[in-house]
């Protein structure tokens, strides 16, 4: 295992607002490699987003950050905003949700890519323009001479995602954080985007962060996974290790909620997720839990190497076991 | 503090009570440009009569009117802009055309002229009063009133005219009137309370800009207004008698501040924007 | 676009036609220009009432009488002024320079202080400096020129002399009486008391317009994707904000002609200024129909053409907006 070039340590961030602080992220830890996909999964509200805008200085000011976010060597929490610009489209890049409004629309595509180059590279309008031509191709998109002087609203879904993919790679940088990129787009062009950051990743090497809520996503392209549940982390493995045995319930539940070839009835998790001004004392998912006992709620449980996964349940030998029956 | 300020409309428009001297008290001489005393809280004008009486009168006189020309703008105007916005096709078309250009004109201008064509049609003054009453003014604004009025409630119908509930009512066979006066005008009572309240400004307002050019409620025996009280003033202040100016025209900013304050709020609170409800 | 404006220009004709029919039409039944004509002139010999009527196109019917002033007017056959006979194309001309240089100067520094204060109110939402601005703005709006006008006039024509010995800003006129030739800073000093009137005005709208626009604009996802990409914030503000955030506001401020015209008449009559509004006031109460009927075809058409302006304006701006 190579050092990882981004790595997140006991991170907790809580919002202030007039209703009482909002823990949203309460201690998680994240490591990703050169030319390594993790997949981030969890539900609305798990604060997977949260804590990657964290990393990336994207957050409001009354957000209360603590905890340790590495990138490449250099601590980036509490580092001076100056410095975060620096970091911020050149080492490290971020993707979002909805391809339409993250575009500006009264500028041009390719102006915008020119745009990221030219912050943080010396180079020229004309090679700027050149450059921003050939990352519209290597996304794919046709014609990128004759495209990049269109405008966002004259490209589809996922040529529009595309064009986010190909700005935000513009400077190459280490590690890119993907934020539930293929959500707001049709289930063909999905696998399109996806095959578009899988060909990325193997030609330059990019770290990737993938977050999502849709499993069949991180089936696909991911090596790794890390499942999130109210802000922390509750299981952590490699991708075919967790779909196989997967030892937390949480997980379990997800995995179980997918329809499948002989499934009969689609069994949701039921219950809700928990309210984050007043987090549950101890286990987080133990009110919805069919295996919770009386002690799930004292202690909140830590993450414990459990065969080749990591597991935040005192019960995982059950899960595990209950596992194998249903396989 | 905005609950202090419609106590203090209220008390304006019921000015009963509290006025010192009657309007048409005769003239002593001893008595004329008084600066504010104990007889006259206010100071007294050039004939002696004492501001503050006149003030409540007038800005009871304002109220009246810029109310009821308001409710008239909102009761046409709604029925216009909702039946425009509904039907779309010509009439929206022709609608739209008028109040644009209406809109777009200089509104003085248009006011003035307006005004003087309809004093001079004369088949219509059995029923809107000659050019000097205040029925008349009441009825001119609102000529103007209805069609702020309009737009925004065919803007607020358009956008609710493709929700689904009004799909499911013409599913069912609802009549068009039907589905304007029981789904389409209640669900838009927020804008159209804003409107209201926009409405009874610029009414008082305008009723103030026509007076003071003399084109307002001529000033018979006791009628006045918060217009022809700045008006009377403005030859005061070459003269340096600035009680009879700065009284009236504090009275109508705090006036046009206090609806502009209620609108804004209705605004807000009615706005599905916000999260926040009430 | 090219052929947009062409289409545009064509429309314009038959609705400054119609427009200028309805007026006539108001305008002759409301302000009665015979019976006003021979108020001014009451020794006006049959041939000179005749001579009027015929110039001014007040025969028989409303239709025949716009169809032939109509004619006198497109051949700059104008009628003259009932009072005094004064010719109506200088008196016009005069009339605009100084409302545009009125109405120029009072858009330049309120468009751009409005501007200014409201980008500063936008950039930190719910704090005092924002609060302070809005409630300001607030005020501004509740307060109609007139009465600016006149506690503004107040203030420097009575109280600055008095309390500092010397009128800083004269109250009336373009220049100080039996003034002639040109002289700029006597010029500016004329104005400046209408100018703010007709200023805080336009400060109050756009202030309050510029700070919604923008934070609409600051929370929307591109801005998000520009933070991300590691510019300045001053940049992002300009580059990103301030493009989108100007594009309703613009379209407003062509389109918002009309008040400041409307602006113009009170601040004009108040502080006697020759203006436009001045022009219209005293042609009105005089009954004046030859030298209205120019003002109004001039009015219309700038409203037109303003309009024209706006969307134009607006198409440009926003490449999403394109015109048939």
């Amino acid at each position: 295992m190579s050092v990882p070039v981004l790595s997140i340590r006991n991170l907790h961030i809580t919002f202030e607002s007039p209703l009482g602080d909002l823990h949203a992220v309460r201690g998680v830890d994240f490591d990703v490699s050169t030319g390594e996909l993790l997949g981030v999964v969890g539900e609305s509200g798990s604060g997977k987003s949260v804590t990657f805008l964290a990393a990336m200085g994207l957050l409001p000011s009354r957000a209360k950050i603590s905890g340790s976010v590495v990138l490449d060597g250099e601590e980036l929490i509490g580092a001076c905003p100056r410095r975060l610009r620096s970091v911020r489209g050149r080492l490290l890049s971020m993707i979002f949700q909805d391809p339409l409004s993250a575009l500006n629309p009264v500028h041009r595509v390719g102006d915008q890519i020119s745009e990221m180059l030219q912050s943080h590279q010396k180079i020229s309008n004309r090679a700027a323009g050149m450059k921003s031509v050939e990352l519209l191709d290597l996304v794919g998109i046709p014609q990128p001479d004759d495209r990049a002087m269109q405008y966002p609203h004259e490209f589809s879904g996922g040529m529009r995602q595309r064009v986010v993919i190909a700005m935000a790679i513009a400077n190459n940088p280490k590690v890119l954080i993907a934020d539930e990129p293929t959500t707001a787009l049709d289930v063909t062009v999905q696998a399109q985007i996806l095959e578009v950051i899988q060909r990325v990743q193997e030609k330059f090497g990019t770290a990737v962060v993938l977050i999502t809520h849709d499993l069949g996503v991180i089936a696909r392209v991911a090596s790794r996974v890390s499942v999130m549940y109210a802000g922390r982390n509750v299981e952590k493995g490699e991708v075919d290790a967790i779909f196989d045995h997967s030892s937390h319930p949480y997980t379990r539940g997800l995995l179980n909620s997918l329809p499948r070839e002989g499934t009969e009835r689609l069994e949701p998790i039921k219950g809700f997720p928990p309210n984050m001004l007043r987090p549950p004392s101890g286990c987080s998912f133990s009110a919805r839990c069919q295996f919770a006992l009386p002690e799930c709620s004292v202690e909140l449980p830590q993450l414990r190497q459990f065969g080749d996964l990591e597991t935040a349940c005192i019960r995982a030998e059950d899960i595990f076991v209950a596992g194998a029956q249903t396989r | 503090m905005r609950s202090s300020r419609i106590i203090h409309i209220g008390c304006c428009a019921f000015a009963d009570y509290g006025t010192v001297r009657g309007q048409s008290v005769g003239a002593k001489a001893s008595e004329l440009f008084l600066a504010a005393q104990k007889i006259a809280w206010l100071g007294t004008d050039d004939i002696g009569r004492d501001i503050y009486s006149r003030l409540i009168y007038g800005i009871r006189v304002s109220l009246i009117i810029g109310l009821a020309s308001a409710i008239i703008s909102v009761a046409v105007g709604c029925v216009v802009g909702a039946v425009a916005g509904f039907r779309g096709g010509l009439f929206d078309d022709v609608v739209m055309r008028i109040t644009d250009l209406f809109l777009a004109f200089p509104f003085l201008v248009a006011l003035l002229v307006v005004r003087n064509m309809l004093g001079a049609l004369s088949w219509l003054s059995p029923i809107i009063g000659n050019s000097g009453s205040i029925r008349f003014i009441i009825f001119l604004l609102a000529i103007f009133g209805w069609m702020g009025v309009a737009r925004i409630v065919r803007g607020q119908v358009l956008s609710l005219k493709e929700r689904e509930f009004i799909e499911a009512s013409r599913a069912v066979g609802a009549s068009r009137r039907y589905i304007i006066l029981r789904h389409l005008l209640p669900n838009s009572i927020g804008p159209i309370m804003v409107a209201l309240t926009f409405s009874v400004v610029g009414a008082i307002i305008g009723e103030a800009t026509l007076s003071f050019f003399g084109y307002g409620p001529q000033a018979g025996a006791g009628t006045t207004s918060l217009g022809l009280l700045v008006g009377a003033a403005k030859g005061a202040v070459q003269t340096g008698f600035w009680w009879m100016a700065v009284f009236p025209c504090a009275a109508l900013v705090i006036i046009s501040l206090c609806i502009n304050f209620i609108g804004d709020a209705l605004r807000d609170a009615t706005d599905p924007r916000l999260e926040m409800g009430q | 676009m090219l052929r947009y404006v062409v289409r545009r220009i064509a429309w314009a004709i038959p609705t400054l036609l119609l427009v200028t029919f309805l007026v006539y039409v108001a305008l002759r039944l409301g302000t009665n220009p015979v019976n006003s004509y021979l108020r001014s002139n009451p020794r006006a010999s049959a041939e000179k009432i005749a001579q009027y009527k015929e110039l001014n196109g007040l025969g028989s019917n409303y239709v025949t009488g716009y169809w032939g002033w109509l004619k006198h007017y497109v051949t700059l056959d104008w009628p003259r002024s009932i009072k005094g006979s004064r010719e109506v194309l200088p008196a016009l001309k005069d009339a605009l320079a100084n409302s545009l240089r009125l109405g120029a100067a009072a858009t330049v520094v309120g468009v751009v202080i409005g501007l200014g204060i409201g980008v500063f109110a936008a950039l930190r939402p719910g704090g005092r400096r924002d609060v302070t601005v809005n409630t300001a703005a607030f005020i501004g709006i509740s307060i109609p020129p007139y009465i600016s006008a006149i506690l503004l006039q107040l203030l420097f024509a009575v109280y600055w002399s008095r309390w500092f010995g010397h009128t800083l800003f004269p109250t009336s006129g373009v220049y100080p009486p039996g003034h002639s030739g040109f002289n700029a800073v006597l010029m500016a000093k004329h104005m400046a008391l209408p100018m703010i009137v007709v200023a805080i005005q336009i400060i109050a709208v756009y202030s309050r317009y510029m700070r919604s626009s923008l934070l609409d604009v600051m929370n929307s996802d591109y801005m998000r994707t520009a933070r991300s990409k590691g510019i300045s914030e001053s940049q992002i503000l300009i580059r990103h904000g301030m493009r989108n955030a100007l594009i309703p506001v613009v379209t407003i401020a062509a389109l918002d002609v009309g008040s400041i015209v409307g602006g113009l008449i009170i601040t004009e009559n108040i502080f006697d200024y020759p203006g436009m509004g001045l022009y219209f006031l005293r042609a009105f109460n005089d009954g004046d129909f030859p030298l209205m009927m120019p003002w109004m075809v001039l009015i219309v058409a700038s409203i037109l053409l303003f309009n024209l302006i706006a969307d134009v304006t607006y198409a440009w701006l926003d490449p999403r907006i394109r015109l048939e």
